[in-house]
């Protein structure tokens, strides 16, 4: 974003917070951006000549006669087919060392899509990943974070998801991001694609946090015009979120904005909504995947961001170390996708629904058999059965080293509850288990 | 809004958010209607509250690029929704634009459309005669539209009584057409057409009096027919932390209900869910009708990434099209989805208004406005001695699926039936997963309803539903007895009790949303299956251990199962009927 010649200069800065300052100013319209001694800077704040600046990279070192230029516009971002394994900061400027990039320039945070023009979303994206695709598909279209604690490796998951899935586009927009971590991603996709696929938007831990508001903005702008413009199916990784709205809960309270749940301002859920509901399938044939990161503290959902999350994305996917099998599992009782329905059993095999339920409800049982045996009580025959059910399944399904087919997990998850189990304990429709069990 | 008279005019002073303040010095009317007169655009904002010359108002659409200085103009009418044939199979927004109307992909703002055609053709016939006297929401005539005989009504908004002074004799109308002419007191003639306006905010109460629910309304759903029956013209609502179930289970109220007109309020939820019902309903068969779905289906979508202040206005616009359905002697069904979100805008406004805040930031009057939106719900005696309801049901989304947070405590306080959706199930798959124990429909107390199953399912349903209840209260006890002392610490009896609220569970309560037969149980099929379980719970076994009890239920469970899958009374539900019938018989001692 760079300033045209033509705006008028302000030079009188009435108030500054750590976040925001204030001027007088004439002719502003909201949401405009400005450039407040040479800062990137936003209107958030309108009334009658006050005008306040949310400056995105700090306050700090800003004189009280700082040059204040108005660009007369609302955000935007050049975009074009050339984007494609190239990197920037949270304005769209270049942070590879290379020229910036030409293109029409596109506003950002736009409106929303007409929700009759939505198609549903109907294909299902596979990624080898047994906890994901037999428990939890993904389906192209679908917004869905992981919940995970910080020293849990989900960068390095979605990372590997983003390499496995077929799409056309990955935009990854990364929210304080340790360099180390940018570097990673950033490796990563450069040794599996080359150039030709990932496009990030990375605010780094060394740059102001209040930057990063313009991240997910940016990142699906880009994601948009690929998807509209260009029909393909692109999937946007957003990590981590749990930080984009800790920098939301700053800047309302340097706004004095009275505080909801947990410090968040009571917007939390519209501004968060605002965000994944950019997923999309549109009817040309173009869509919006978005997988994104919500680090938790100690695993707790109920904290605001989690649990707004929770309610806006379709699902979310949880990752745990198993202590049976010492390896990471996609938790399957806290784990969901939403949108699973609209693929499992109809593009995948008509079992898989019915092995799915039968197989979390086993898990389940072993769960209570293991507290049980936890507790000193004797185990049944049936404890000890789901027992080692669950260990196997936890080995061969749930861990996220798995890399295999649909059809295989199904195979190895009937054969793993034939191995331990009878006909009557599974609770499958007579159909499939005829056609399915295999006999020792 | 084609017919707006502009009673002042102002210009914007401040701008937050969605928030806008506005000088005049003209008349301003409280929630009054006006319009920012925007880059060639009128962006539509209701006033809600006046100070001096200064008017606060919330803007229905996003506010970037308003300046200072922009021109407003304030109309003479609060926000309204305008009603008559048509309406059915459409998508709305909020504020009752006609989505499929609006060209292009994005929603940009100012962006509106009429929500009915004036030049669509309706085959009129009189139900009244010239020299009778009406009043407000009296029957003028019917058109046919799908399955239902729509109702043209006085227009809720003449108040007092008319005569008619000339009617349309049966024919082909266009819906602007004068189908009639009411003569006032005062001889002063009204014309009226088929469609009206009514504004949101106001309950309408053009009805004889509010009568108490006793019919059970069907939904196809054993664990609330069966257990927790809600009634026509009853009121409920469904809590539930996220991944619990509410969607679903809102969708199969949606698809199976007893119900002339479904109205679905998507408030502030995702957009993909509105998409599913957009895409699916036009292809489902309606149960009830022989027709498809969406033809008694009308959605107001105000999704989560739509404005804030439409979707407050977007519960409203639904209620007021179910009263306008329920003055036509039809049983109406309003979902919303979900009141939280509702609130939550309640609470951005109020915030950025910086009242002072209740509980959780919510504002103070949050309960009151629940009380009255649920309160306009109910089961109604019309002018004519005809009936019609509206069946409200509402989900909640509390915060942290905590329970005691204002909203969920506010709705508890008017909703008859709470159906509490328990995490526990759902993780365990137990779907739906309607917590037995905490769940509750006031309406089983209720002598009409008594009266109603006694004469309609039959004399010992009451009876047959304390029973089951009060057998899974026990069998949770026991299954806590269980878990502290282990299986070896109680008796083997109790393992029986335990088990049979297990089937109790298993064969009536949990229930397949996503299988084609299992999904919707006609209330014939719930008492046969609810007797049948009864019977075999009320039986006396003599297990010697408790891997006999597990072993013997787990096959009764899976029988039952298998039973639920198959079609009722097809030849495979029978043979599963008498295996299950021959393995009892085997292992019962006292029957």
């Amino acid at each position: 974003m760079r300033a045209k010649a033509f705006q008028k200069i302000y030079c009188r800065l009435n108030n500054i917070t750590k976040a925001t300052c204030t001027l007088d100013a004439t002719g502003v319209g909201y949401e405009e951006m400005a450039y407040v001694q040479g800062r990137t800077a936003q209107v958030v704040k309108i009334a009658g000549k006050s005008v306040t600046l949310q400056v995105f990279e700090g306050t700090e070192g800003l004189q009280n006669d700082a040059e204040v230029i108005f660009t007369g516009r609302a955000p935007w971002l050049p975009l074009s087919a050339h984007m494609a394994g190239r990197f920037f900061d949270a304005f769209g400027s270049p942070i590879d060392g290379l020229p910036a990039v030409e293109g029409r320039e596109y506003p950002i945070g736009g409106p929303s899509v007409n929700p009759v023009r939505r198609k549903q979303p109907s294909e299902f994206i596979a990624t080898g990943i047994a906890g994901i695709d037999l428990n939890n598909s993904l389906v192209s279209g679908q917004k869905i974070p992981f919940f995970a604690d910080p020293d849990q490796p989900y960068n390095q998951v979605l990372a590997l998801i983003a390499l496995r899935a077929k799409v056309d586009k990955i935009i990854l927009g990364g929210m304080g991001l340790t360099r180390d971590d940018y570097l990673f991603f950033k490796n990563t996709f450069e040794k599996g694609y080359g150039q030709s696929k990932i496009i990030g938007f990375i605010n780094t831990t060394d740059k102001s946090p209040i930057e990063m508001l313009l991240i997910p903005d940016m990142a699906l702008a880009a994601a948009e015009y690929y998807a509209v413009e260009k029909n393909e199916k692109v999937l946007v990784l957003l990590t981590d979120m749990t930080q984009y709205a800790n920098a939301l809960s700053i800047v309302s309270n340097r706004m004095d904005q009275i505080p909801s749940k947990d410090s968040m301002p009571g917007s939390l859920y519209s501004d968060l909504a605002k965000i994944y509901e950019k997923a999309v399938q549109f009817p040309d044939g173009g869509n919006i995947t978005i997988l994104a990161v919500t680090t938790l503290s100690g695993g707790d959902i109920t904290h605001a961001i989690p649990d707004n999350t929770g309610y806006i994305t379709e699902g979310q996917l949880f990752l745990r170390r198993s202590s049976d099998v010492n390896k990471v599992i996609v938790d399957p009782f806290r784990s969901l996708s939403r949108l699973k329905q609209l693929v499992i059993g109809k593009v995948t095999r008509k079992d898989h629904p019915q092995v799915m339920n039968s197989a979390i409800r086993l898990y389940a049982d072993a769960a209570n058999s293991k507290t049980k045996m936890e507790n000193g009580f004797e185990l049944s025959d049936y404890d000890r059965r789901v027992l080692q059910f669950a260990e196997e399944y936890s080995r061969n399904i749930l861990a996220i080293d798995v890399n295999l087919e649909v059809e295989e997990m199904l195979e190895e998850t009937w054969r793993i509850m034939s191995k331990y189990l009878s006909r009557d304990e599974v609770g499958i429709k007579q159909e499939f288990v005829d056609k399915y069990w295999v006999e020792s | 809004m084609e017919n707006k008279n502009i009673i002042s005019k102002g210009k914007v002073t401040a701008i937050v958010g969605n928030l806008v303040e506005v000088e005049t010095r003209g008349a301003l009317i409280q929630n009054g209607i006006c319009f920012f007169q925007h880059d060639g655009k009128e962006i539509m904002g209701e006033v809600i509250k006046t100070s001096g010359q200064t008017a606060y108002v919330q803007v229905f659409e996003a506010t970037r690029g308003f300046k200072v200085g922009l021109d407003v103009h304030f109309i003479d009418s609060m926000l309204e929704v305008t009603m008559g044939p048509g309406m059915l199979t459409r998508n709305y927004d909020g504020l009752q634009n006609d989505l499929d109307k609006i060209d292009g992909i994005f929603l940009e703002a100012g962006s509106r459309s009429y929500p009915l055609e004036n030049d669509s053709v309706w085959h009129f016939k009189p139900l009244a005669k010239v020299g009778d006297l009406v009043t407000a929401a009296d029957w003028l005539g019917q058109v046919p539209e799908h399955h239902i005989q729509h109702k043209i009504m006085v227009p809720f908004k003449l108040e007092g009584e008319y005569e008619i002074s000339w009617l349309a004799g049966e024919g082909e109308y266009q819906l602007s057409d004068t189908i009639a002419r009411l003569k006032d007191d005062n001889g002063r003639e009204h014309e009226v057409s088929m469609s009206f306006t009514w504004p949101v905010k106001k309950a309408f109460r053009g009805y004889r009096e509010k009568l108490r629910p006793g019919k059970l309304f069907e939904t196809g759903v054993r664990v609330i027919d069966t257990l927790n029956p809600i009634m026509e013209g009853g009121t409920g609502f469904i809590p539930g932390p996220f991944g619990s179930g509410k969607t679903v289970l809102q969708h199969a109220l949606a698809k199976q209900a007893a119900a002339d007109v479904v109205i679905v309020a998507a408030c502030g939820e995702r957009a993909n869910e509105v998409v599913e019902i957009f895409s699916e309903f036009p292809h489902l068969d309606d149960p009830h009708t022989g027709g498809k779905l969406a033809e008694r289906t009308i959605i107001i979508a105000n999704t989560s990434n739509m404005p804030v202040a439409a979707r407050e206005a977007s519960v409203y616009t639904a209620m007021t099209l179910a009263e306008y359905f329920r003055s036509q002697g039809l049983r109406t069904l309003l979902l919303a989805d979900s009141t939280s979100r509702w609130a939550q805008a309640l609470r951005e406004m109020s915030n950025r208004m910086e009242e002072l805040p209740g509980p959780d930031a919510f504002p103070m009057d949050l309960s009151a406005i629940i009380a009255n939106y649920y309160s306009r719900a109910g089961y109604t005696l019309l002018p004519n001695g005809k009936s019609g309801s509206i069946t409200f049901i509402g989900t909640v989304s509390p915060a942290g699926g905590n329970l005691l947070e204002p909203v969920t405590e506010a709705t508890k306080k008017v909703a008859r039936c709470f159906f509490a959706l328990s995490q526990n199930r759902a993780d365990s798959k137990r779907y739906p997963a309607i917590d037995p124990n905490d769940s509750y429909s006031k309406y089983v107390e209720y002598d009409e309803f008594i009266a109603f199953a006694k004469r309609e399912i039959s004399a010992d349903w009451i009876e047959n539903i304390e029973f089951v209840k009060y057998f899974l209260i026990q069998g949770n006890e026991i299954r806590e007895q269980i878990n502290i002392l282990g299986d070896d610490g109680v008796p083997v009896n109790y393992h029986e009790t335990f088990w049979k609220s297990e089937l109790i569970d298993f064969a009536i309560l949990q229930q397949d949303a996503f299988d084609a037969v299992d999904c919707n149980s006609p209330l014939k099929r719930q008492k046969y299956m609810l007797e049948k379980v009864i019977g075999l719970v009320r039986k006396e076994f003599s297990f010697s251990d408790f891997d006999e009890v597990r072993d013997f239920f787990k096959r009764v469970i899976n029988l039952f199962k298998q039973m639920n899958y198959a079609e009722f009374k097809s030849q495979q539900f029978k043979e599963y009927e008498a295996q299950l019938e021959e393995y009892i018989n085997q292992n019962v001692t006292v029957s």
